[in-house]
């Protein structure tokens, strides 16, 4: 640019925003009169909706029972899982010694050991329930044992725990999704662990000790409508061992197999309105087919085995057969390029028809009328997002539950934030590109750029081949961040499983990860801007 | 169609005459037309350095840490950054042919080439000839990178996973094949771009055409859907030339996925062919 470059003509006396409506009027009226930018977002919507039931449609299941509870073996069917208090699909199977408790009290308790069995190393887990399995001592991580105080005995229902586990020291669960740590180190005769949890109406607090007489406060919850009498008492569980191996595009599951535990407790004390008679000794949820537990009392001790897990259940775990949401609105990728290219023609055609001379003679401040341009546009994309990821969610689960494949349920939160933030993207992206349209001027260089940029380091990270490290690198910083927001599951530090994003989870926190995309957006707009005021039209 | 005889080579008929200088004629017009506009040489430049910096990415991401088994295709990873030079490559392919829709210079060109097969065959050879060249450096670049990278990151000769080189037959497919498929993806832009001719349009149909596949794939889990995909996408079929282990479990052999990308540049410029003869310009 040379040193003669004339300055664009700006009137300085246009005050305020009354100039502003009109200018959005008029870009609205460019908008509605190309009848190719109308089809084109209606063709959005349909290919974004059209291949949201396809996705929904062809994930099939050879497990035909669409009702809840047990059902289904063999060829990678399981049993349905409840659904917790929170919405989300929960494992609610362990070995339970209860008595009712009526209205408000305590249950305290001692606990010298946990000691446990895993499948055999050389992966040969016998098929059958009741087949003999051959063992080795050993433990999972999240090998959990303590007191429990739950609303009955309905699978999924709400509950609060004290527990030790095998590798994260004493935790206070509740209600499958809240986890918080108490004292931390492993269980031993030498080094036992005292817990107790407290019931005033609806809040149980737990505490946990290392003598009996010192007590820290671990958390303390409230459990929504719990009844007057609860089921309380002592529990084992032992998630299913799974051994991860990360490997590219993924991590892959190895060896899996039923685990199970066995905890020594002592010293139980109880206050409050308790039965006198015996405990009840059960395998709570034993359609889980892998129903090993029991327990024995002796002068004061009881020694409790069970396996299984209280827990979330999450895409990536061990003997998983379902499909998410997130699944349901993969058409987001056509509907998404489709809104790309009317995007950029909305601004990039202006220049090829030099239509752009007489806007900016209309509107010689260029920053507003980009303004108007990309709110026209992200609120046209906003609108045609939100009605296909609508429709596809509500749709695209009808079509799975009529061919009998399992969907994870969501909280309806999480599923309002899918729709939302999804229609969301997919206005943001738009607006990047009409910022790129307007640097670039040339549409088949912006189009794909922005395709590129959005679409591609989703392909590398989540469907293909990079390692996992890269993978989160990639969905990280690249615009493809964005995608977080249509995670279904949450990963959890309590469970484990394979958390990469070919399993459906990203690095970034879903709002945090738009936000990624939003950054860009407004970076480009920014540049825009400047480059449209500097340069000549 | 009329026109008006040019000075051929003597000796042959005149019909013949005709069609080898209309050839001839358009390769040259085509030639300048490609040569002078601003953009082509830097599209060339660009497929070259987006296939090499993301290939070189990829290989210096991956990591094979000892005492681990790490089941991955050194070569297609080190071939990756195709993913992402394919799209330069359809870039110049659409503006070859949509850039002179939008400023009307088709009608000249056709004023002055009124056998259209003839201009669309004249572009597509250059603009193939031109892309062969260009991924042919692109793919030697990747293949040199990983070459460079690889041993490096735990992927020695010692743990089975020998020096990437061209004298080694499946890599030396691989490398040739994935240079052919920049090719053919140009050709597949060409012919959708000379159907569609708005430039923002046909990018989103070449690129929805290639990347949509491998999302959808990703979660249909239907076998038989699945198979489809791998067999029939253009870009998941026309990848597979990349393949070097595992071949017997491939959906579908490394030429016949390239052969299946072949038939959608064919179909997709024999369609443009087609258009061009019977719309108005």
């Amino acid at each position: 640019m040379t040193a003669g470059t004339v300055a664009p003509y700006q009137p300085d006396q246009q005050t305020g925003r009354d100039g502003f409506a009109p200018l959005l009027r008029a870009e609205w009226t460019k908008f509605r009169t190309v009848r190719g930018w109308v089809i084109g977002t209606v063709v959005a919507v349909l290919v974004m909706f059209g291949l949201g039931l396809f996705a929904a449609g062809a994930s099939s299941s050879s497990c035909q029972s669409t009702s809840g509870g047990p059902v289904r073996t063999g060829q990678g069917c399981v049993t349905i899982p409840p659904v917790g208090p929170g919405g989300e699909a929960v494992s609610d199977s362990f070995y339970f010694v209860r008595q009712p408790l009526a209205g408000n009290g305590s249950i305290t308790v001692r606990i010298t050991s946990l000691t446990g069995l895993l499948p055999p190393a050389n992966g040969n887990v016998p098929g059958g329930p009741n087949a003999p399995i051959d063992t080795r001592p050993g433990l999972v991580p999240w090998a959990k044992a303590g007191v429990i105080i739950k609303d009955g005995t309905a699978p999924g229902s709400a509950y609060a725990a004290m527990m030790v586990t095998s590798a994260h020291g004493v935790r206070m669960q509740d209600d499958y999704t809240g986890d918080t740590a108490g004292q931390p180190g492993a269980v031993s005769p030498a080094s036992p662990r005292w817990l107790r949890l407290t019931r005033s109406g609806d809040t149980i607090t737990g505490y946990d000790s290392a003598d009996g007489t010192h007590w820290t406060l671990v958390g303390a919850v409230h459990l929504a409508g719990l009844p007057s009498t609860v089921q309380a008492g002592l529990f084992a569980a032992s998630p299913a061992y799974q051994a991860i191996t990360e490997g590219f595009g993924g991590g892959e599951n190895g060896l899996v197999g039923p685990s199970q535990d066995t905890a020594v407790f002592d010293h139980l004390g109880r206050s409050g309105s308790w039965p006198a008679g015996a405990w009840t000794g059960e395998y709570a949820g034993a359609a889980d087919g892998s129903g090993i537990g029991g327990y024995h009392q002796a002068s004061g001790r009881f020694t409790v085995t069970g396996s299984g897990d209280i827990a979330p259940v999450v895409p990536g775990q061990a003997g998983d057969a379902g499909t998410t949401v997130t699944q349901h609105l993969i058409g987001t990728f056509a509907g998404l390029i489709v809104v790309i290219v009317v995007a950029t023609m909305f601004i990039t055609a202006e220049y090829r028809r030099g239509l752009i001379r007489v806007t900016l003679a209309a509107s010689p401040r260029r920053g507003r009328m980009l303004a108007a341009k990309a709110i026209v546009i992200g609120a046209v994309s906003f609108v045609a997002g939100l009605a296909a990821a609508a429709a596809a969610v509500i749709f695209g689960a009808q079509l799975a539950h009529a061919r009998g494949s399992y969907v994870y349920p969501v909280p309806w939160p999480t599923e309002l934030r899918m729709v939302v933030g999804t229609a969301a993207l997919i206005a943001v992206a738009a607006v990047l590109a009409v910022a790129l349209g307007t640097m670039l001027r040339r549409s088949a260089a912006a189009v794909s750029l922005v395709i590129v940029a959005i679409v591609l380091p989703y392909i590398l990270g989540a469907a293909s081949i990079l390692p996992v490290g890269a993978a989160d690198w990639l969905l990280r910083i690249t615009p493809a961040a964005a995608f977080a927001i249509q995670q279904a599951t949450p990963q959890y530090s309590q469970l484990t499983a394979i958390y990469s994003p070919n399993s459906g989870y990203f690095p970034l926190a879903p709002w945090a990860g738009f936000a990624v995309l939003c950054g860009y957006a407004a970076l480009a707009l920014g540049l825009a801007v400047v480059l449209l005021r500097r340069r000549d039209a | 169609m009329s026109r008006a005889l040019p000075a051929g080579p003597p000796g042959l008929s005149v019909a013949r005459r005709v069609e080898v200088t209309d050839i001839r004629d358009a390769l040259h017009a085509e030639w300048t037309k490609l040569r002078t506009v601003g953009g082509s040489a830097w599209l060339l430049a660009g497929t070259i350095a987006a296939t090499v910096a993301v290939s070189a990415a990829a290989t210096a991401a991956a990591r094979c840490p000892s005492g681990t088994a790490c089941p991955v295709d050194t070569t297609k990873l080190s071939l990756t950054g195709i993913e992402f030079g394919q799209a330069v490559v359809a870039i110049l392919a659409v503006l070859v042919i949509s850039g002179e829709y939008s400023t009307g210079m088709i009608r000249i060109t056709l004023a002055a080439m009124p056998r259209r097969s003839a201009v669309l065959a004249a572009k597509a050879v250059l603009v193939a000839g031109l892309v062969l060249a260009a991924g042919a450096v692109a793919i030697g670049g990747s293949v040199l990178a990983g070459r460079v990278i690889l041993p490096g990151h735990g992927f020695t000769a010692a743990r089975g996973f020998p020096v990437l080189s061209l004298a080694d037959g499946p890599t030396l497919r691989a490398a040739a094949g994935s240079v052919l498929y920049l090719a053919l993806i140009a050709l597949l832009s060409l012919g959708i771009a000379t159907m569609v001719r708005d430039a923002a349009v046909a990018t989103g149909v070449v690129l929805g055409l290639l990347y949509l596949s491998p999302v959808i794939l990703s979660v249909v889990n239907d076998p038989v859907w699945s198979h489809r995909f791998e067999r029939y996408a253009p870009m998941n079929a026309g990848l597979t030339i990349q393949d070097t282990i595992g071949l017997r479990s491939l959906p579908i052999s490394p030429w016949g996925g390239l052969g299946v990308l072949a038939a959608w540049a064919a179909a997709a410029l024999l369609a443009g062919g087609l258009v061009m003869r019977w719309r108005d310009a």
